[in-house]
């Protein structure tokens, strides 16, 4: 596994690597690939991109988007900002909190499910909005939530 | 799926903003197109007859360019939104474009700058800088190699006229940074948007490889990078520290970006929505569009009505209406039927406006006499039920979670503000604590490194002010 988890983040770091500043879209293709940036590509892209493993890890561990643990089958997203607030978006929240049964930025044990706070997806007037996967919805009512994850 | 009778030819083309009427299926007709909305799949067979379409279904509203809510707007920057195909580049050239970049070919890049200048165009990312003077400094940085960066990381909630650019008329935005190269003799380029924007990132890279066929990039490298779910990476240095491949940290200024940025090279940072205003004002002259607004605040403004409002979405017209005719006339109210009791106008660090201040001007200076901002037009409706004072917490909230902890002020103001209006929440010496809560907020203000640690009071600031039983 770990093999393989090297010589693939070697391969993707090096086919990048004549990007400007290509730590982001490396970390990107990573995380694409096996859902979640392993812990063994850190040293891999340190070394390729000639980076201490301190600074890769500092840059995984700034941005919300990039994770360090393998994340659910279904990543659901919902926004947590004003305007899906102003329109019932925290009844949302703890809808899904509660029917999935595990509270934000978690996963379920099963990992059929991932559970994140976003903050706007650009649907600001039909809020609530939420994303599942790349698949963004509008309007969502606590009864479409249902229906949706029962998909 | 439904089927659709054989000779119905079916086109996929982008939002107009009319939100709270889609999804809007409209027919081409000899008199325009006629619109339905907001139709389900369950709608389509009762819409197309054997022998055409049914003017007559409950779900027609007519002829949509003569809606009012469309009727009454001035669409200058955002035209062709919901016109065209977005990734079509007949239907883009047929409908104006790459007009602005044949003129700005034949001109000087003086003479670019100097229409850009004329129009008056303020940056509608927010900050509303004046563009020509941003411009002019580039064009005299010297340098071996410039860069254009648009700033696609829209992440302010109420906002989505980037995202409409992008996902509607990419050709624009790619039309605009190509001008803005010539202009300030910039080779490369990029376009930073956010991953909370799948759809956009994939049009635009589309556009990119179609521009690229068709021989509009031969002198210009342009990529699109995806952000990584930062929202103080939407600060233009924290941005360039991003596409560097670090922490969005922001950076220390002086020195501009215009002078010192993108690896410490001059480069021209605009926001979407500035960018695609470009191509329309080379196409017709800097003083048609300047002939647009108010005072100071000059062309169209994109608004976007979002939140808790009957008929949300996006509204381009001229500076200077006032806040209540976009509320009332536009928005219908709010969605839920009950009284409006704020609008949070600029973001998530823009201030409450209560009902008393809603004749306000849309007009950057007249929002900024108020205190507030209207930044880039995004528009947050709350109705009365809404609990102001865990909005303010919330603002604080948000501020200490994405602050990026250059700053003293914003990387521990913000959390120390979440626990004092905690404690006035509390009853806790709320009296002691409401003088504190100001004085931490005038000092995050004062004392920030940039507009996120120096901005998030305004919102608490406001609610203090005009809701003073919330908080």
């Amino acid at each position: 596994m770990t093999d393989h988890i090297n010589t693939e983040s070697e391969e993707i770091a090096r086919s990048l690597q004549h990007l400007e500043g290509p730590l982001l879209p490396v970390l990107h293709s990573i995380q694409d690939r096996f859902g979640y940036i392993p812990s063994e590509s850190v040293a891999v892209v340190a070394g390729v991109l000639n980076l201490s493993r301190a600074e890769v890890h500092g840059v995984i561990s700034f941005y919300h988007d990039f994770r360090q643990q393998p994340c659910g089958r279904r990543v659901v997203s919902i926004c947590r900002a004003e305007a899906c607030q102003a329109v019932g978006g925290a009844a949302l929240a703890e809808h899904a909190r509660h029917s999935l049964g595990i509270d934000f930025e978690e996963t379920s044990t099963d990992r059929s499910v991932s559970l994140r706070s976003v903050y706007c997806l650009g649907l600001c007037a039909c809020g609530p909005a939420l994303c599942i996967d790349d698949q963004l919805h509008g309007r969502v009512s606590c009864a479409a939530f249902d229906a949706l994850m029962s998909e | 799926m439904t089927a659709l009778p054989a000779d119905v030819e079916m086109i996929r083309n982008g939002s107009r903003g009319l939100y709270w009427l889609e999804p809007l299926l409209e027919v081409e007709t000899d008199s325009g197109r006629l619109g339905f909305g907001p139709v389900t799949s369950a709608d389509v067979p009762s819409i197309f007859t054997a022998d055409g379409f049914d003017e007559q279904h409950q779900k027609c509203v007519g002829p949509v360019d003569e809606l009012p809510w469309l009727a009454n707007q001035q669409r200058f920057t955002m035209a062709r939104c919901g016109i065209i195909e977005p990734l079509s580049l007949d239907q883009y050239r047929h409908h104006g474009g790459f007009a602005g970049l044949a003129n700005a070919r034949s001109m000087s890049p003086r003479q670019i700058v100097d229409c850009v200048t004329d129009s008056g165009l303020r940056g509608r990312g927010g900050a509303a800088f004046p563009t020509g003077i941003k411009w002019r400094t580039v064009l005299e940085s010297a340098g071996d190699t410039k860069y254009v960066v648009c700033n696609a990381d829209e992440g302010d909630s109420g906002t989505f006229a980037d995202r409409m650019l992008m996902e509607c008329d990419p050709f624009v935005v790619i039309e605009g940074m190509l001008i803005g190269a010539l202009a300030v003799g910039a080779s490369r380029g990029y376009i930073y948007c956010r991953s909370e924007y799948p759809q956009a990132i994939d049009t635009l890279n589309q556009a990119i490889a179609l521009a690229a066929r068709a021989g509009y990039l031969q002198d210009f490298e342009l990529e699109v990078r995806r952000a990584a779910g930062s929202y103080i990476c939407g600060e233009e240095t924290a941005m360039l520290e991003s596409l560097e491949g670090n922490r969005g940290m922001v950076r220390y200024r002086p020195p501009l970006p215009a002078v010192e940025g993108l690896f410490g090279k001059p480069t021209l940072v605009n926001n979407v929505v500035s960018l695609a205003a470009v191509p329309e004002i080379l196409a017709q002259g800097g003083a048609s569009y300047k002939a647009l607004g108010c005072a100071r605040s000059r062309g169209t403004l994109t608004l976007q009505l979002a939140g808790n409002i009957r008929r949300g979405g996006l509204i381009e017209i001229p500076f200077g209406a006032s806040l209540r005719t976009i509320l009332t006339d536009f928005g219908g109210g709010t969605r839920s039927g009950r009284p409006i009791k704020a609008v949070q106008a600029g973001g998530p660090l823009g201030a409450y406006i209560p009902p008393e201040q809603f004749d306000t001007a849309l007009d950057y200076e007249a929002f900024q006499a108020i205190g507030a901002m209207l930044g880039h037009g995004g528009l947050v409706v709350f109705d009365d039920t809404a609990d102001l004072g865990q909005m303010a917490r919330f603002a604080m909230h948000f501020c200490a979670e994405e602050s990026c902890g250059k700053c003293t002020p914003c990387r521990i103001g913000a959390v120390r503000a979440v626990e004092v209006i905690d404690r006035i929440h509390e009853n806790q010496d709320a009296r002691g604590n409401r003088i504190l809560l100001k004085d931490l907020c005038q000092t995050m203000i004062d004392g920030s490194l940039c507009a996120l640690g120096g901005m998030a009071p305004a919102p608490v600031l406001s609610i203090m002010e005009h809701f003073p039983e919330e908080l």
